[in-house]
């Protein structure tokens, strides 16, 4: 058994390298001398789609470059830009202490504003909360539509799932330090799950990017202000939080200009025509 | 040396060689195994040290974001959505087991094969869905307060769906090698058909079915994606939503399975690491399942053999 708890050994090292800490990669493609320029996004997938879009809008500008976006998670995205693995990190929330503290080199650039929107089931007759109310909601403390003047009926609260950008900056603008999503809540990994669930379950309530609003949910207001992109931008609305790309360092050749594109005229007209605010 | 005996040396190393490939091939199977335990193993180390195995094992509450990792509400979920699927699953699998080895004619066992072994190969995300949008509405129909139609209840029925081929295919075989002599033996001695069935050749076949029912337990505890679409991932202990304590099946839970793959994509640190560890349960879990499998089969072999 020597000679098979050695090659254990060496096959466990080989996968530890995977986990290198900050700036410990390779580094980028930026290097390549011909062919297309290659640039790695990954992270949030909140903010993949919009990357997606962005990336097919300034590859048909410049064609020497090619961008592939993928998914992971915000914590995922700024991992994989503090380990290099990755060129450019995708985050739909702020970065956190924690996260600079290790990788003090990450550069964060906001590129959008998101907003959250509280959406209820069709079969809910309550149109409008405060925000103490919703922080009441989504920690357990209200538990019944009637306590805020709607039929009595249980609330079943749907959410994400510990880890996911959209819920941790739900818990920070809604529920405050200290209160916590109560753990009766449905817990679905997806925006799109999460809708599905609260338009089929009765007296249903979740939070979901403003991205994922369709006719299958109700939005809540907030102290009588209806979510949108308007909204939001006027300052009434009050739950919204950045979309964000990271790099290691401040970024370099085609890295840079896909950034600069994204936040000049044509990448903001893309992020306004998607429903999210351009970050002026 | 006769060319006879050349011709027999070639063979003999022939044989050798083959003897050593295929015991590398056999012996790769167990390196796997061990190299996946002791890395998750390894990954699950600073859990165990920081959180503390007993507190991770009898913990109620699982809060990453507040360093609490408690998997009990896990283990419950997983238990209890196996023992589900397993009441659900078994009696309907022996049926078609029986059915297909003692009673089907041709061209029914023609139709009903066929069928059990697409329904083993349909991908467990589409068991999902159709669980997702088909049965957690009809759930949901049953009165009880806070039963929202996500639960044990639906991934029980899903997953019993999911094993029926498993079980059904196994213990059809285990039927199928019974020798003909009982059969006959038990015809002569005046018994119907049914009391052959019961008396003779199902008790004959145990230890098969048993192992059918082990394997299914397996393919139970490891479904992860269609649980984690129709159970609702709370991390709560199930309890009885009424009087009655039937209704604990309407109440949600989580698996462990669908614990490390919700969270594995955001994980980091002492968080990471409590979801390696919770893969070391799971895996303690199904060798526990296979060792307990490996005893019954053994101990009811040798009654029969008495």
């Amino acid at each position: 058994m020597t000679t098979g708890n050695k090659t254990a050994a060496i096959f466990g090292l080989a996968l530890m390298a995977g986990f290198s800490a900050c700036g410990e990669g390779q580094g980028n493609g930026n290097q390549q001398v011909s062919g297309p320029v290659e640039i790695s996004v990954v992270g949030s997938t909140t903010v993949q789609p919009l990357a997606e879009l962005l990336s097919e809008a300034y590859e048909a500008v410049d064609p020497n470059v090619m961008i592939t976006v993928s998914g992971g998670g915000s914590s995922v995205g700024v991992k994989s830009a503090s380990d290099r693995s990755a060129d450019i990190g995708m985050a739909s929330r702020e970065i956190k202490d924690s996260e600079t503290a290790d990788c003090p080199q990450i550069v964060v650039h906001t590129i959008a504003y998101d907003g959250i929107a509280i959406v209820a089931g069709h079969d809910v007759d309550v149109n409008n909360i405060t925000m103490e109310q919703a922080g009441d909601i989504f920690s357990g403390a209200i538990t019944d539509w009637s306590e805020l003047g709607g039929a009595s009926g249980v609330i079943t609260v749907v959410s994400r799932e510990e880890g996911s950008g959209t819920r941790a900056a739900f818990e920070e603008l809604v529920l405050g330090e200290e209160a916590l999503i109560t753990e009766n809540a449905i817990l679905q990994p997806s925006n799109g799950a999460v809708r599905t669930t609260v338009s089929g379950a009765p007296g249903a309530i979740a939070y979901i990017s403003f991205g994922y609003l369709d006719d299958s949910t109700k939005p809540m207001m907030i102290n009588g202000v209806l979510p949108s992109a308007e909204t939001v931008s006027t300052g009434e609305y009050p739950v919204f939080r950045p979309l964000n790309m990271v790099t290691y360092g401040e970024p370099v050749g085609a890295a840079a200009q896909w950034l600069d594109f994204i936040k000049g005229e044509d990448g903001q007209a893309i992020v306004a025509a998607e429903g999210y605010l351009p970050v002026n | 040396m006769t060319s006879g005996s050349r011709h027999y040396g070639a063979r003999t190393g022939m044989e050798n060689t083959m003897k050593t490939v295929l015991l590398i091939s056999a012996l790769a199977s167990v390196l796997i195994v061990l190299l996946i335990f002791v890395f998750t193993m390894k990954e699950a180390m600073p859990a165990f040290r920081e959180i503390g195995i007993r507190e991770m094992l009898s913990g109620r509450v699982w809060r990453p974001g507040n360093d609490q990792f408690g998997i009990l509400a896990m283990i419950a979920g997983s238990g209890l959505v196996t023992l589900g699927a397993v009441a659900l699953g078994v009696p309907l699998a022996l049926g078609t087991a029986i059915f297909l080895s003692e009673i089907a004619p041709r061209w029914i066992s023609g139709i009903v094969r066929p069928s059990l072994e697409l329904l083993a190969g349909i991908p467990s995300v589409v068991y999902g869905l159709f669980g997702m949008v088909v049965l957690v509405p009809l759930v949901r129909a049953i009165p009880a307060p806070g039963n929202v139609g996500f639960g044990l209840l639906s991934a029980s029925i899903v997953l019993a769906v999911m094993v029926l081929p498993t079980i059904a295919n196994v213990s059809e075989f285990a039927i199928r090698s019974v020798p003909k002599g009982f059969r006959e033996g038990s015809m002569a001695l005046g018994a119907t058909k049914w009391e052959t069935i019961a008396r003779v050749i199902v008790p004959a076949a145990r230890p098969g079915i048993i192992s059918a029912v082990v394997l299914g337990l397996g393919r139970a505890l490891g479904e992860t994606i269609a649980m984690i679409m129709v159970i609702g991932n709370s991390v709560v202990i199930p309890a009885a939503l009424n009087g009655n304590p039937l209704t604990i099946f309407l109440s949600r839970a989580r698996t462990l399975t669908g614990n490390i793959a919700v969270e594995i994509s955001y994980a980091t640190g002492v968080h990471e690491s409590a979801l390696f560890a919770t893969g070391v349960v799971l895996f303690i879990l199904i060798m526990l399942v296979n060792t307990s499998a490996r005893y019954l089969l053994q101990s009811s072999i040798s009654r029969g053999g008495k």
